[in-house]
């Protein structure tokens, strides 16, 4: 019989085991979020297709017809933009979700118990959905480009998760912060619109001067988009090799600080909302 | 722990931190925590250069939910949690399914815990009833694979077959709480802690729910209720547990814990009308002896009434109707005129009503037409008691105790 106890400040002993045994939960939660989502389908899939859709003609328009910029290695401009767009729609998508999921399932965490990491991290399935309809868009691009992807396109699915990685520290960070300080939110869509610039979505980071580069990647998207082009652009891209290190590491901190911030919260968020 | 112990709680306590901007406030913001923050850095600048004291941030106040609070639960066993607003009866269910850890003390439970604190948790107003069934499943801790043996029980249970694939926005309320409560009742926990959840639905519905629970109740499950419905406490609860403003005040029998919840000291009890003015006590000298015993009811009616007859319904714990008197039947009232009242009383045969609670439905008539009805506005509590010779091994059911003789007509061998 297993023997529970509950007491003040005791640490669960056996949080990543409960997560495990919560495991449906999360799976229904998950597919709650994207049932929900493309309940309407027809708004719900052409908003999906739309936006992304847009986006890469006015980066193209803007970076590579007006400002002139190059594209990396033999890639047309709009393939190497939506490349990295791929893994930005990701983050942002992540990011807005999360931080507003546990407000939103506010009832559910006032009345019954489960490891509360599963909320935030069940909307980020809804943003993996968004992804491969993007990665469809991506796809169609190329044919019509004829632009054909080498044996690294098979590297994808790692760095699917290395993004998805990427957006959940952050994400967490902001989702615990959100339950204590509600009007934190309105950051939220401002970090989004800086970060699309300051990440290289709508141009190359090979442009950036040479001495900047490793630092650039302070900014872990960095690597994660460079990431992405090098797989999806193939031999004529190059990854910038300490930069992209540079970028895990970010990467990983992130997801650590992202964590320990939530679980340290964790325990009040039923007091809280 | 002793082996059949399956909750044990120590001196238990939940403190929130009232702060006084917070009781303005329902969320904290950071705008607000940076503004106050800058007028306290302000303030004490000010302080500072004025040579002052510095006056502290924002005034705090502890409020403790619970406090002490020690008690254990048998397996098998069926605790009501009985107690006023704010007495701490949710904080305690809380604490106790998880949901927000104790300030100090522990508690230790064995077995798995699901927690029924509303019903509907979860529900999503888009989804269909079906995928809503398995949502809630899972929410209240269920597995798939369980959800789907029992979909077909918890379909039948709500009765909604034909709306199973309509999303639940479209379902009348009642169709809503019967879904919801249907998925809950299925559950088959070790310990099962629920809150207020019975109050649902038409009475029907709220009469199978009941059988429900005593199913529960009788395969041995653990069960822990908080409600305010006192006559399904009485009619479920093998034991009751009363908490006041945050601390055990009882813990003993059912009738005993009701009793001390109505503060029925003197065990009589006042109800107050338009025309009417009646109060209801036991009576009976040898009572807790367990000797059959009268009801005495006090009544006053305030004119101007012609022709007044009073009906006086009596229900059981259940809600069951166990007899009804009319005044007419004893003697014909008379009538009263505007600005005078009529005093008398009206006294039962003896009779000995099972231990619980009575509640009474009240009705004056003036020429055959009610014109003020009231019900379970009055109630008395029928302490334990027992007229037999050696107490019953279970509770006896039923709304009245029957006495019986035995007599031996053949020669014991």
């Amino acid at each position: 019989m297993p023997e529970l106890v509950l007491e003040a400040g005791r640490a669960d002993r056996h949080y990543w085991r409960d997560l495990w045994a919560y495991r449906e939960l999360f799976a229904i939660l998950a597919w709650r979020d994207v049932a929900v989502r493309y309940k309407q389908t027809v708004i719900g899939i052409a908003w999906a297709v739309v936006r992304p859709f847009l986006t890469m003609v006015v980066f193209t328009v803007v970076f590579g017809r007006l400002a002139r910029l190059p594209s990396e290695g033999g890639a047309p401009y709009p393939v190497m933009v939506f490349a990295g767009m791929l893994p930005w729609f990701l983050f942002s998508t992540i990011l807005s979700e999360a931080s507003s999921s546990l407000v939103g399932d506010a009832n559910l965490v006032g009345k019954v118990y489960f490891p509360r990491l599963i909320i935030p991290a069940s909307s980020a399935v809804v943003a993996l959905v968004d992804l491969a309809i993007n990665l469809a868009i991506l796809l169609g691009l190329m044919l019509w480009y004829g632009f054909w992807p080498s044996w690294r396109f098979l590297l994808l699915p790692g760095l699917v998760a290395l993004a998805t990685l990427a957006s959940l520290g952050p994400a967490l960070m902001m989702t615990a912060v959100n339950v204590k300080y509600r009007d934190f939110r309105y950051i939220i869509p401002f970090i989004i619109q800086i970060g699309v610039y300051v990440s290289p979505v709508g141009f190359s980071s090979a442009i950036v001067p040479a001495h900047w580069r490793f630092w650039y990647s302070l900014n872990p998207m960095v690597g994660v988009i460079d990431g992405f082009r090098w797989c999806v652009l193939g031999g004529g891209s190059m990854l910038y090799l300490p930069g992209f290190l540079l970028s895990l590491a970010v990467v990983a901190l992130f997801l650590w600080l992202g964590v320990a911030q939530f679980r340290r919260l964790e325990r009040s968020f039923a007091d809280l909302l | 722990m002793a082996d059949d112990i399956v909750i044990r709680a120590d001196g238990l306590g939940k403190k929130y931190v009232i702060g006084h901007a917070a009781e303005r406030e329902r969320y904290v913001a950071l705008r607000d925590v940076m503004a106050r923050g800058a007028r306290a850095a302000w303030r004490k600048t000010a302080d500072v250069l004025r040579g002052r004291a510095l006056i502290g941030g924002d005034t705090t106040e502890e409020f403790w939910a619970l406090r002490d609070v020690s008690f254990e639960v048998k397996r098998g066993e069926v605790l009501g949690i009985i107690g006023r607003n704010g007495a701490g009866k949710s904080t305690l269910l809380k604490v106790l399914s998880r949901i927000t850890e104790p300030s100090e003390g522990r508690v230790t439970i064995r077995g798995r815990v699901a927690s029924l604190l509303e019903v509907g948790t979860g529900f999503h107003p888009e989804l269909t009833g079906r995928e809503n069934i398995y949502l809630n499943g899972a929410v209240l801790g269920m597995t798939r694979a369980e959800i789907r043996r029992k979909f077909d029980e918890i379909v039948a249970f709500a009765e909604v077959e034909k709306f199973l694939d309509t999303p639940v926005k479209r379902y009348s309320s009642g169709m809503y709480v019967r879904l919801a409560f249907a998925v809950a009742a299925h559950l088959e926990p070790e310990i099962l802690v629920v809150d207020e959840v019975l109050a649902v639905g038409d009475a029907e519905f709220q009469k199978k729910c009941i059988n429900k629970m005593d199913g529960i109740r009788r395969s041995g499950r653990t069960v822990l209720f908080v409600t305010h419905h006192l006559p399904t406490v009485l009619s479920l609860t093998s034991a009751a547990m009363v908490l006041e403003r945050g601390r055990v005040a009882y813990r003993g029998s059912v009738s005993d814990a009701l009793s001390k919840y109505l503060h029925q000291g003197e065990d009589q009890k006042t109800m107050i009308g338009r025309q009417i003015e009646i109060s209801a006590a036991l009576e009976g000298a040898d009572f807790a002896a367990g000797a059959a015993f009268r009801v005495r009811f006090d009544v006053m009616l305030r004119g101007p009434l012609a022709e007044p007859r009073l009906g006086i319904g009596i229900n059981d714990a259940s809600g069951s109707r166990i007899s009804t008197l009319f005044s007419e039947t004893a003697r014909v009232l008379p009538a009263v005129a505007a600005g005078n009242a009529l005093h008398f009383q009206i006294v039962t045969e003896p009779v000995r009503f099972a231990p619980g609670i009575l509640s009474f439905k009240l009705a004056l008539a003036e020429r055959g037409e009610d014109i003020e009805t009231y019900e379970d506005t009055l109630q008395l509590v029928v302490p334990e008691y027992s007229p037999f010779v050696q107490p019953a091994r279970s509770r006896p059911r039923g709304s009245v105790l029957v006495t019986s003789r035995i007599e031996f007509h053949e020669a014991v061998h």
